[in-house]
């Protein structure tokens, strides 16, 4: 399930984009333009000293909030509407973006942006959603929720990337495939299978990265990896926050319940083995500082792909399928030792727990 | 993702209590023994009704031929996940009501003399959500049938991911689909058939990856449930939306087979795709 209208509700939204619990830090903010904007009308009068101290109040109160977000605030910093987007992080740190259109069976999804890129010293097939950022864009992309000709665009792409051994970087954004008549009739459910087939056996090195909303399997649909990671205020979950509640509380008001129970904060993803890797955000987040976002995307991903491209082709598929085949190995048995028929494969530990980076989805 | 599809015309699936039951579709009384000799198929009608694993596996194979494996595995509970009330005493409850330790039931049968691995989900076990242990089971279900060179069979029936597993069911997506690509490259028949409902995450993983896709009449198959459909789009939606007989207009199933012909058309297929 999925929840389209992101960033809708109540408290992300608002003309001054200001969330809940960044009431006061957004005063601060606001004090230090207008005693700058004072300063430079009134020549003479000096109030960098007034400046500096809210400023370093400014500095604390980023760093108390930002760093005990709870998931629910982690959510809306996720949605938050001036979080950089594909696009922007495309502009600040690829170079000779080349995009590449349409999936040569149906369209071209406006909501999955594909192209060749030059990223972080490699040259590299980007895939990733994009949001859109004005009404007309959002529009155009569908606010980032794909229909089945995004997944087979990214598809068709990612099979000619791996045709010339170019690595793939996906950047995931998304609330969710889109729940329409038209993805149904196209089949999006299998779209998304054959994606998350496909990705499987690629053989080339595929990072993926959410950087803003992971949605549940339209995120996934893009997000099979040899590395994966998550920004800082990113989230990455089954189904939305609200729509969770809606099912299991009965009300959409328990969002922010179910954002804790979901564990769905990047750090609990890590210590569950689902992703290898947090990337830090700016203090305040992404939305504060996207040049410092995009620079430190650009440094996981860098160094993902110079990791991945040391392997010989078959350990890399070997490698991951391994970790697809570990993932989420949280089951126990109560079958006393021998008696139970025998795992198929190579056996494992019955009372498995994810050992280490297991990650991918 | 975990949305349990109730659509309007098919509320109370399950088979209704007593001697005498009155057809959920077509409102016909049927006598209980006669709706199980049709295989839980209304007579008047062929409604087909929700089956649990176990009525799933006496119906589809030769009489005592069903070995299970893996029978004892157990979700561990890894995100201590609670809402109403807590993901352990989900568990507990639906083990009691049950009598199964999760949502599908793998093992090696027989279909007509014809030796198969076979993967039956149960939508009376949480609605049949897929979280790690159906994630496992489906995966090791795929390698058994590498092993040993059988065709694989899957009985879908779920509402999607487990939502009290998180990322953790989310990511059984990837596992089952790496682990049918593998079958995929060893040469291995592999059949679905789609029973109701067949929705979310495990329609967009290992439901929809057979060579040969077969569904039951009237099932449900889809990705997203239909009331969020309708809520999203603020339209009511069409007649026989997502319906099996939807899928097979739109290109996405390759066979409706009613419940009484499953065995032979299965048995039909493993013998065309006989190496």
């Amino acid at each position: 399930m999925s929840n389209p209208s992101s960033g809708g509700n109540g408290s992300a939204g608002g003309m001054t984009h200001v969330l809940e619990f960044e009431k006061s830090i957004a005063k601060m903010e606001q004090e230090i333009r207008r005693l700058e904007a004072l300063q430079a009308a009134e020549s003479g009068k000096d109030y960098s000293e007034v400046i500096a101290g809210i400023r370093e109040q400014l500095q604390k109160a980023l760093k108390d909030s930002y760093a005990n977000l709870t998931a629910w605030e982690k959510v809306l910093v996720a949605r938050h509407p001036k979080r950089p987007l594909l696009r922007d992080y495309i502009r600040l740190i690829a170079k000779d973006f080349c995009e590449l259109h349409g999936d040569r069976l149906y369209g071209d999804d406006k909501a999955i942006v594909c192209g060749f890129a030059r990223l972080g010293g490699h040259r590299v097939m980007l895939v990733g959603h994009q949001k859109g950022r004005d009404t007309r864009e959002k529009i155009e992309a569908n606010f980032g929720c794909a229909h089945p000709e995004g997944y087979r665009k990214a598809l068709q792409k990612m099979q000619l990337a791996a045709k010339f051994n170019v690595p793939i970087v996906c950047l995931v954004d998304t609330p969710g495939a889109y729940p329409g008549v038209e993805a149904e009739e196209r089949g999006i459910a299998r779209a998304i299978a054959v994606n998350l087939m496909e990705m499987s056996r690629l053989g080339t090195p595929i990072v993926a990265a959410v950087i803003g909303e992971g949605g549940s399997g339209g995120a996934l649909g893009i997000a099979v990896a040899d590395q994966v990671a998550v920004m800082e205020h990113a989230y990455y979950s089954v189904i939305s926050p609200e729509g969770c509640a809606a099912i299991l509380w009965k009300s959409g008001e328990y969002a922010s319940r179910a954002a804790e129970s979901l564990r769905l904060t990047p750090s609990h993803l890590k210590k569950l083995g689902l992703i290898d890797e947090v990337i830090p955000e700016p203090l305040g987040g992404a939305h504060r500082d996207p040049e410092g976002a995009a620079h430190a995307l650009e440094a996981w991903i860098s160094k993902s792909l110079r990791d991945l491209r040391r392997l010989k082709p078959e350990t890399l598929l070997r490698r991951r399928y391994e970790r697809l085949r570990q993932l989420g190995a949280f089951f126990t048995s109560t079958a006393a030792p021998g008696v139970e028929p025998k795992a198929p494969s190579r056996s494992r530990p019955r009372r498995a727990k994810a050992t280490t980076p297991l990650a991918t989805e | 993702m975990s949305e349990v599809p109730t659509p309007p015309a098919r509320r109370n699936v399950e088979v209704p209590e007593g001697l005498w039951i009155r057809c959920v579709q077509c409102g016909a009384m049927i006598y209980r023994r006669i709706l199980e000799e049709e295989l839980h198929v209304c007579p008047e009608c062929d409604y087909h009704y929700r089956i649990n694993a176990r009525a799933r596996i006496a119906q589809l194979n030769d009489p005592g031929t069903f070995e299970e494996f893996l029978p004892d595995l157990e979700s561990s509970d890894p995100l201590e996940f609670k809402d109403r009330i807590s993901y352990r005493e989900r568990l507990a409850q639906v083990k009691a009501q049950t009598g199964e330790t999760e949502a599908i039931v793998v093992g090696k049968g027989f279909i007509k003399g014809r030796p198969l691995i076979m993967g039956v989900m149960n939508p009376e076990f949480i609605m049949g959500s897929m979280g790690a242990v159906v994630g496992e089971k489906v995966a090791a279900a795929a390698e058994r049938a590498i092993n040993e060179s059988l065709p694989l069979l899957m009985v879908t029936c779920s509402g999607g991911a487990r939502m009290m597993e998180g990322m953790v069911s989310l990511v059984q997506m990837a596992k089952t689909s790496a682990a049918i690509a593998k079958l995929d490259e060893s040469g291995g028949l592999y059949i679905v058939v789609m029973t109701d409902p067949t929705t979310a995450g495990v329609a967009a993983s290992f439901a929809f990856l057979a060579d040969v896709t077969l569904a039951e009449p009237g099932a449900l198959i889809g990705f997203a449930g239909p009331r969020v459909i309708a809520n999203t789009i603020k339209a009511t939606l069409p007649e026989g939306f997502q319906r099996a007989e939807f899928m097979l207009e739109h290109g996405f199933v390759d066979r409706i087979v009613h419940r009484r012909d499953l065995r032979s058309e299965i048995a039909r297929i493993i013998d065309y795709c006989n190496k």
